[in-house]
């Protein structure tokens, strides 16, 4: 980032301030450009209003980070570094989709983690009572005796 | 049978966490730049048109960017502290102009006074961006290298100042 | 005069409350017949006293009482009056005021359908339910009450919400809170059981149509709270996992577990301690929400104002309610007993698989919602959890649920076998593959992710077509009866069980395709410009001044033109200004279709007097609400079985029978 960058870029958006919103609406650029745009602001949080992707915000911070994506998608840079830039600046926060670290090793395995040790218990616990005699019986099993006598409904 | 307490086992332990979290704010986004050096930038400086504000320009001193606006209604809160911080001459507080225009930044401080040693206009946000800054005001506290030490956001109180900020200004001097 | 009146009345029906709950729990310990009668007649007390409350509130808000201070923070006399009466439940105060009038209701409304029912278990169940209220009734007396005075009273109000001031919004608050409130009734039952150490099948047949009808009710709530944010925000959006979206998403998880759960327990009398279980987990999960959306312990959109000391009485109110009830749970489990055996393969075991992946799920959203949170508290930085994490974990948790639901219906009770389940169903499964590999094509371009998403869909209608074939052909084997006959004769309970499922496909295929196809334009537009998008031509015609009763702004009319060249369609969509809270508003235009939506919408005014215009193309949007109210009539159907209503007339029929 030179000086001479910084110096070019801001002149640029001097002449942007006279327009009541600086949105950039790249009716000039092509739709794939836009796509590639939308689906990265989509992932990135605006920390102004909190709840919504900078994607979605209309708020002035979330325009400002917006056509930063799209200067640098335009420069060349991959999706990676882009992210990489917002998270130099504001931290984790940024992100939607939360990087894998140590830190959210629980949040990335937890699920799986958690479906399996389900299934393992779930498992065992049938084992172990295949070992002992079916003894319970139910009232309610009289009304499927009589519905298997008569012969219908008894899969219902 | 014991396994039947696992429920309540997780839900205690989700319970503690929520009590935690009563008393914490989700939505302040801390900085991931204390610790780091200041970005490089060179901006205009406020009133002297030929001038320029650059990161290398505070090096070997300890000093404070505030992030403000004439647009912005809480830095007109906190404008008074600013004031009588400055007025105390214990470190030097420097301006970054917000998104704003040179006029109305001038009138602005013209009418409610100056307590900046220089004020460095960022009128796209860029630099703001790349301090990290999301909303106005903020401040930061650099030492003598050029590395963040504090980041505050939103306006400063009078007991921050004193409780927070001067006596870091103090072990960094 | 009419607040006051309002909130003694409330102050009486926290009272009515106690006794009832002391009553309940003292005269089941000492089975004295006339204190067993009380909780009847007092639940309906306590409903009236309620409701009188509410209306008061009601009132307030429609006569314009600016002395009323939640009137004056939420209305406006510029409001139109529909919105006035919605606004006496938009507030955090009035909402509570709402939940609890819902809680009273239901209360009554077990009181008055549970003749039949032994008075031990009814008084149980009424106490339970009158317990929790009187923490609600706590709760808004003491920190949230809604006829708080402003005096001097204001001019005016600060109006609703512009947000709020929307028919969608309207019905949404009440929908969802009556399926939150409706999940106390198996709660209520489910700790009844664990005192009472009884729980059979007729527990679960009682129980079952209550949880059904609750579950309806946050189908529809959910459904319309996401159709709201489709046609309101202006981006086409329907689903954020938002922490509020999440925190009524979980307890549908686990209702709609607990719902096939109790079908078990119903029918075959196993799964008795995991239904007793999901009962609370599903309460609980209710319970949580509440707390989530107004403690402030998560940023959301949703969010009431928060205030830490309301979190710390919730929060204290949920340790309570859902601690006891646990811990209840820990100890008396085991009496309750485990219920019969089943085989690995079997339907039996399907619906355990289905009811694991639905909770593992809602365990997995939760573990998303809250884990910034954990960060946080522990000092280990700030994170978002958003759509990429959820989407990533959800699918393919319950992708393999929906496998299941073609499977479940088509095996048999206790024992399957695996060769006869395969012959049933290789033909729809041919079908569903052929079909989705087929349609991405004829749509316009090929993903594995639209036709697994097809697949699925096409396998559940398919399988359950295939299902009722069986049926109906099995049945007519045995019999003379012709087809109509004996499609008369299948349970309403199993073809709401069809409609349901079939509800679930159609959802399915309205999220693939719309996630699959839809294709969105943002352009800048002066009036007399177009954009194309996919065959379709929009044209900004003019752009005209807009006065609302309550707002100001522009309208644009913009003229949809198909591939043909012929109207398809004129959209006016509109930005609007809220005077009172200064907010604007942007009203999309939406054509709706049952293929596909056409949806405009007006983003930001440019200096030179054009607008940044958004067009989007929507391909089959709308099955996603559809599936999901087929989803909420399956329900009504499998209530409406005449099996819940017919019980007095067929228990004399059955000479040997001992209930």
């Amino acid at each position: 980032m030179t000086k001479k960058f910084f110096l070019s870029t801001a002149w640029l958006f001097f002449l942007s301030l006279s327009s009541i919103s600086n949105a950039q609406p790249s009716s000039d650029l092509s739709a794939d450009f836009q796509e590639k745009v939308k689906s990265i602001s989509a992932e990135l949080r605006c920390l102004v209003c909190q709840n919504q992707t900078i994607a979605d915000s209309n708020a002035s911070l979330a325009i400002d980070l917006r056509n930063q994506v799209s200067r640098m998608l335009r420069q060349g840079k991959s999706e990676q570094e882009i992210k990489r830039y917002m998270v130099e600046r504001y931290g984790d926060f940024v992100l939607y989709d939360p990087p894998v670290k140590w830190q959210t090793w629980a949040l990335w395995f937890g699920p799986f983690l958690l479906l399996v040790l389900a299934i393992a218990f779930l498992v065992s616990s049938q084992l172990k009572r295949r070992a002992e005699p079916d003894s319970d019986f139910n009232p309610a099993n009289r009304e499927d005796l009589r519905a298997l006598l008569r012969g219908d409904k008894d899969q219902l | 049978m014991r396994k039947y307490l696992l429920p309540l086992a997780v839900f205690v332990l989700v319970a503690i966490f929520l009590w935690r979290g009563l008393f914490l704010n989700p939505q302040e986004v801390p900085s991931p730049l204390i610790g780091k050096s200041i970005p490089e930038f060179s901006l205009p400086k406020l009133q002297e048109e030929n001038s320029v504000v650059t990161s290398e320009t505070f090096l070997g001193k300890v000093w404070v960017l505030n992030v403000f606006a004439s647009w912005c209604t809480p830095c007109l809160d906190e404008h008074p502290m600013l004031m009588e911080l400055a007025s105390q001459n214990r470190v030097m507080i420097v301006g970054l102009n917000y998104k704003d225009g040179f006029q109305s930044a001038a009138d602005w401080l013209g009418k409610h006074g100056n307590p900046y040693s220089a004020v460095a206009v960022d009128i796209d946000g860029l630099v703001g961006m790349d301090f990290g800054v999301y909303g106005v005001p903020e401040t930061f506290l650099i030492d003598k290298s050029g590395v963040i030490r504090y980041k505050k956001i939103g306006p400063l109180s009078s007991t921050e100042i004193q409780d927070e900020l001067l006596p870091l200004v103090e072990s960094l001097q | 005069m009419i607040p006051e009146i309002g909130h003694f009345s409330i102050i009486l029906a926290l009272w009515v409350s106690v006794a009832q709950t002391l009553i309940c729990f003292g005269g089941a310990v000492r089975s004295s017949p006339r204190l067993i009668a009380f909780p009847r007649y007092s639940s309906y007390v306590i409903f009236l006293l309620t409701l009188a409350g509410f209306c008061c509130l009601a009132t307030s808000f429609l006569v314009d009482d600016f002395s009323v201070l939640n009137v004056a923070s939420n209305s406006n006399s510029q409001l139109p009056w529909p919105y006035k009466l919605a606004a006496s439940w938009g507030s955090h105060e009035g909402s509570l005021l709402l939940w609890v009038l819902m809680l009273s209701g239901w209360m009554s409304a077990v009181s008055l359908f549970s003749k039949q029912m032994p008075d031990e278990m009814r008084s149980l169940i009424l106490g339970v339910m009158s317990a929790i209220a009187i923490g609600f009734y706590l709760f808004m007396l003491l920190t949230s009450n809604p006829f708080d005075r402003l005096l001097p009273p204001a001019v005016d109000g600060r109006d609703l919400n512009p947000l709020l001031q929307d028919p969608g919004m309207v019905i949404h608050p009440p929908m969802l809170y009556m399926g939150y409130v409706g999940f106390s009734v198996v709660f209520a039952f489910a700790i009844g059981a664990l005192i009472s150490g009884k729980l059979d099948s007729t527990w679960a047949r009682w129980s079952r149509p209550w949880t059904t009808a609750a579950w309806c009710f946050l189908t529809v709530g959910i459904a319309l709270g996401s159709w709201w944010a489709y046609y309101e925000l202006g981006w086409g959006g329907w689903w954020f996992w938002d922490p509020v979206e999440n925190a009524s998403f979980m307890p549908w998880l686990c209702g709609t577990a607990l719902i096939h759960s109790l079908s078990v327990t119903e029918k075959r009398g196993s799964f008795k301690i995991w239904t007793v279980l999901l009962s609370i987990i599903t309460f609980s999960l209710s319970l949580l929400g509440t707390f989530l959306v107004r403690s402030g312990v998560l940023t959301s959109v949703h969010a009431f104002a928060t205030d830490p000391e309301r979190g710390v009485f919730i929060l204290g109110f949920l340790i309570v309610v859902i601690g006891a009830s646990l811990l209840l749970f820990a100890w008396r489990a085991p009496k309750v007993g485990l219920g019969g055996n089943f085989n690995f393969i079997s339907r039996e075991s399907a619906l355990l698989a289905n009811n694991v992946l639905l909770v593992v799920a809602a365990a997995s959203v939760l573990l998303g919602t809250l884990y910034p949170l954990f960060l946080d508290a522990m000092g280990l930085g700030k994170i978002s959890v958003g759509p990429p994490y959820f989407d990533a974990i959800f699918f393919p948790l319950m992708a393999p649920a929906m496998f299941l639901m073609g499977i479940g219906p088509v095996l048999r009770w206790k024992n399957a076998k695996t060769l006869e389940l395969a012959t049933k169903l290789k033909w729809a499964f041919a079908i569903s593959l052929v079909s989705a590999i087929i349609v991405p094509i004829l749509m316009g371009g090929w993903s594995v992710f639209v036709s697994i998403g097809l697949l699925l869909g096409f396998w559940i209608v398919v399988s359950g077509l295939v299902n009722l074939l069986e049926q109906i052909r099995r049945i007519r084997m045995g019999s003379e009866r012709t087809i109509f006959q004996v499609i008369n004769s299948l349970p309403r309970s199993y073809y709401g069980m069809l409609v349901a499922h079939f509800g679930v496909a159609v959802f399915i295929f309205g999220v693939t395709l719309v996630k699959g196809y839809e294709e969105e334009r943002d352009v800048k537009l002066a009036v007399g410009g177009s954009v194309e998008l996919s065959g379709y031509r929009f044209s900004l015609a003019s752009l005209d001044d807009l006065i609302g009763p309550n707002y100001n702004g522009i309208k644009g009319t913009v003229f949809v033109h198909g591939a043909d060249g012929k109207l398809v369609s004129t959209l006016y969509p509109e930005k609007r200004f809220y005077h009172v809270q200064s907010m604007p508003m942007t009203e999309a235009a939406i054509d709706t279709g049952f293929f596909r939506d056409l949806y405009v919408s007006l983003g930001e005014a440019l200096e030179d007097g054009s607008w940044v215009v958004r067009v989007y193309l929507k391909p089959f949007v709308d099955w996603i609400w559809g599936g999901a109210f087929l989803m909420a009539l399956g329900g009504l159907l499998a209530i409406s079985d005449k099996k819940y209503r017919s019980k007095r007339r067929s228990v004399p029929n059955q000479a040997t029978v001992s209930s």
